[in-house]
């Protein structure tokens, strides 16, 4: 099909275009720079996709077997891409099975835009077939949403749904469209959106609260930084890694910040949080200056709060103004993108090495290493473990992978043990916790970046929410790999009953099918190791296959990960057992 | 506005929120005190000094740092143009209300008439079942005039949310300006 552009070229340049509200959307969708989208059809939404087939060779739809594995897999497209992720859904179910999708990418500040068909304008509020109020449904998880009711419409609100969802601190916008808009015919032309009277993305940076903040680090002892997504969507690894390098700070990432600076970088001390490392969560209460950055204290980071860092003197650089001092009192806010903040910090800023300081990290990073992660890499006891599977990832990965995880255990340990040489390789679902994400998600992402290697690691438990993604895999023959760690439990839920129910185990054991079979029913290689000797030569494989793997590994059944802040208790209290 | 140590004690505090008009914007900013389990004690949504502009005026009673909070995550809705808070002291404020009284009592009862004259109340409309009275005024001075009739037995009553202006200056005008200025 034939673009706005070519067709006014073709027409006499005077004459204006009418096309169909349906048609305008796909134009307005190649405008932004979309290249696919995923999604599910049905009837309030059935002109929207009569475009899609006339502009198949414009624009790639996904079928995705369910509407939240579309928005997951625009997740992880979004994620890896760092561009505007779009899913597409029916009006009723096909809207409501958006929601889950939505929460995530709000709480992650992901960008996305879904759009929903919806029934016609005069049959609003009658209860019609498959209508639902989505717009109130979907409000308090959309950084902004609306309903589009005249095909008129069409354009400013594409416009300003892409603009508010890339902007400032990202999130998803929903857009419902009524299906006459999508019939009834307008002049279309497209201008982008620049700005909203109302909207002010990104606040100006005080040089004021810059100085304040240089005065403290300078003058600081022992300071410490946590860095979280923010550096990743405000592009400013390469500023974070000057201001550790030249200021000599230990830096430590929230599960968001991960991949953000190299795994192996020698000032990179690890991850803080639940399940963080033992040095970055205990030394955040002996820190002099605490420099936050691009993070949210999260209560998983922060533990109890009553407890957290008030030795320190607290430095917050942050895009979102609600979020400064909400959970945690800043001495100096630096408002502002992270990589502007960061380039204005960066030369006001005296060089220094805390050797002694870093080395307190060390010192505790030895300590773990004796208590925990010497028996989780190299085990001596015969089942398998959760961590040695993602180090010998690393080790035939050499560190480049893109790893998408799950929900549980094995989420924690793929983030404690993967490694990373370069930004948004690592895609979880942080805020919500929402199980079933990762599979959809490595489909978006391997997508969003195919020269890229994209694992999946994910429980018995979580794989099954969203298992019939293997459908999309295999009819787009998408060649991610699959992992499935699986311990026949709900693993972390397991662990916490066992550390505070008294071992009920409460609906927590799984019986489970034959994965190998259910794989190989979509045509996808798979293998299941049960054995250490086996473990090697089946990542191997995995890694060298140019198709979809799935890879089941038998772990230990009841294996718990170590360290942990029990919920509610200190940083400081962080248990290595 | 930081009143110094009284950050966690609950009081009276006044919300002011200037906005586009729309028609979800009013479910977005409940959901903000919903989702904190914080009751809006009166809402009033009108028109403001800037055309096109809407003024949503929300009461809470909760701590300053509760109302610090919500005010920024309300001014965070792509919407909102700004939101201010402020205690009892930095506004003027009223509320109003209209009381449904039967005719009768008008003559029967003596002590109405005072009722209508001490409370600075207006006759709106007499007919031959019933009269109404409109009282605009601080909460306390609705309630005294509401405990004072209620016995002569008042057939309906309403009062409004809390109208407010702020003694110093919201400059929503200039940020509007600036906003024109910048693009
Ligand atoms: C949709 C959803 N439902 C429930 C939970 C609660 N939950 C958190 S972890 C977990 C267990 C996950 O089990 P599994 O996927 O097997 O992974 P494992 O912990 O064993 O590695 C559950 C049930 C959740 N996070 N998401």
């Amino acid at each position: 099909m034939q673009t706005v552009k070519e067709k006014k070229k073709e027409a006499n340049s005077s004459t204006k275009i009418k096309i169909s509200g349906a048609e305008a959307i796909i134009h307005c969708l190649l405008a932004e720079g979309v290249e696919i989208l995923y999604g599910y059809p049905g009837g309030a939404i059935m002109p929207v996709y009569d475009e899609l087939y006339k502009f198949q060779d414009k624009l790639t739809h996904i079928l995705t077997r369910h509407e939240q594995g579309a928005t997951h897999a625009a997740q992880g497209y979004a994620r890896v891409t760092g561009r505007v992720g779009v899913a597409i859904a029916t009006s009723g179910p096909g809207a409501t099975n958006l929601i889950t999708g939505l929460a995530d990418a709000q709480i992650d500040s992901t960008p996305m835009v879904c759009i929903t068909g919806q029934v016609a304008r005069h049959l609003l509020g009658s209860d019609a077939f498959q209508e639902t109020d989505i717009i109130g449904i979907s409000t308090p998880v959309t950084k902004w949403n609306y309903q589009v009711t005249r095909a008129e419409e069409i354009p400013e609100i594409m416009a300003k749904a892409f603009y508010i969802a890339k902007s400032g601190r990202p999130g998803p916008v929903l857009i419902d469209i009524t299906k006459n808009a999508q019939f009834d015919e307008l002049e279309f032309s497209y201008e982008h959106c620049t700005g909203i009277r109302s909207y002010k993305p990104v606040p100006t940076p005080d040089e004021s609260a810059i100085d304040a903040a240089a005065k403290l680090i300078n003058s600081a002892k022992k300071p410490f930084i946590v860095f979280g997504q923010g550096v990743i969507l405000g592009h400013a690894e390469e500023e974070l890694k000057k201001l550790v390098e030249k200021a000599g700070i230990p830096a430590a990432w929230t599960i968001l910040g991960l991949s953000a600076m190299d795994s192996d970088h020698p000032l990179n001390v690890g991850m803080v949080g639940m399940h963080g490392n033992y040095g970055p969560n205990i030394l955040t209460n002996e820190c002099d200056v605490l420099i936050a950055i691009g993070m949210r204290f999260d209560d998983r980071v922060t533990g109890n709060l009553e407890t957290y860092a008030k030795q320190a003197k607290v430095i917050h650089f942050e895009i979102d103004p609600a979020e400064v001092n909400k959970n945690v009192k800043a001495d100096v806010a630096v408002l502002g993108n992270s990589k502007d903040t960061l380039n204005m910090l960066l030369p006001k800023i005296k060089e220094n090495n805390h050797e002694a300081w870093h080395n307190e990290f060390k010192e505790k990073y030895k300590i773990e290493f004796e208590a925990v992660i010497k028996e989780e890499l190299h085990p001596t006891k015969e089942g398998l473990t959760m961590a040695e599977v993602i180090n010998e990832i690393n080790n035939v990965s050499q560190h480049k992978a893109v790893i998408v995880s799950d929900v549980g255990q094995h989420q924690m340990i793929a983030c404690r043990y993967s490694k990373f040489k370069q930004s948004k390789s690592n895609i979880t679902s942080g805020g919500l916790g929402t199980m079933g994400f990762a599979l959809p998600a490595a489909i978006g992402a391997k997508m969003g970046a195919m020269d890229r290697e994209v694992i999946a690691i994910i429980g018995d438990g979580g794989y099954q929410m969203t298992i019939q993604e293997l459908g999309t895999i295999f009819q787009n023959k998408t060649p991610v790999k699959i992992v499935v760690l699986n311990n026949d439990h709900l693993g972390m839920v397991r662990q916490w009953q066992e550390l505070f129910f008294e071992s009920r185990y409460a609906s927590t054991v799984m019986s489970n099918p034959n994965f190998v079979k259910i794989a190989e029913g979509y045509e996808i290689k798979a293998k299941k190791v049960t054995e250490r000797k086996d473990l090697k030569s089946a990542v191997a494989e995995m890694l060298a296959s140019k198709d979809a793997y799935f890879l089941e590994v038998k772990v230990e059944k009841e294996d718990n990960v170590f360290p942990m802040i029990p919920s509610g208790a200190s940083v400081s209290d962080i248990r290595l057992k | 506005m930081d009143k110094g140590g009284g950050l966690m004690k609950k009081q009276w505090f006044t919300i002011s929120v200037y906005a586009e008009n729309n028609v979800g914007l009013l479910n977005r900013i409940s959901g903000i005190f919903l989702k904190r389990h914080i009751n809006i004690e009166s809402l009033n949504v009108s028109k403001s000094e800037i055309e096109h502009v809407s003024k949503f005026t929300i009461v809470v009673n909760t701590t300053e740092d509760w109302t610090r909070k919500i005010v920024q995550q309300i001014e965070k809705q792509v919407e909102v143009i700004k939101a201010f808070y402020h205690d009892d002291d930095e506004i003027i404020y009223q509320e109003s209300a209209l009381f449904k009284i039967a005719s009768h009592l008008l003559f029967d009862e003596r002590q109405i008439q005072n009722i209508i004259k001490e409370s600075n109340s207006q006759i709106v409309t007499v007919s031959r079942d019933f009269f109404v009275l409109a009282k605009t005024g601080r909460r306390h001075e609705i309630d005294e005039m509401h405990d004072a009739l209620e016995p002569y037995g008042i057939m309906q009553f309403v009062r409004s949310g809390r109208l407010a202006v702020s003694k110093v200056e919201m400059p929503i005008s200039t940020m509007l300006n600036n906003f024109q200025l910048d693009k």
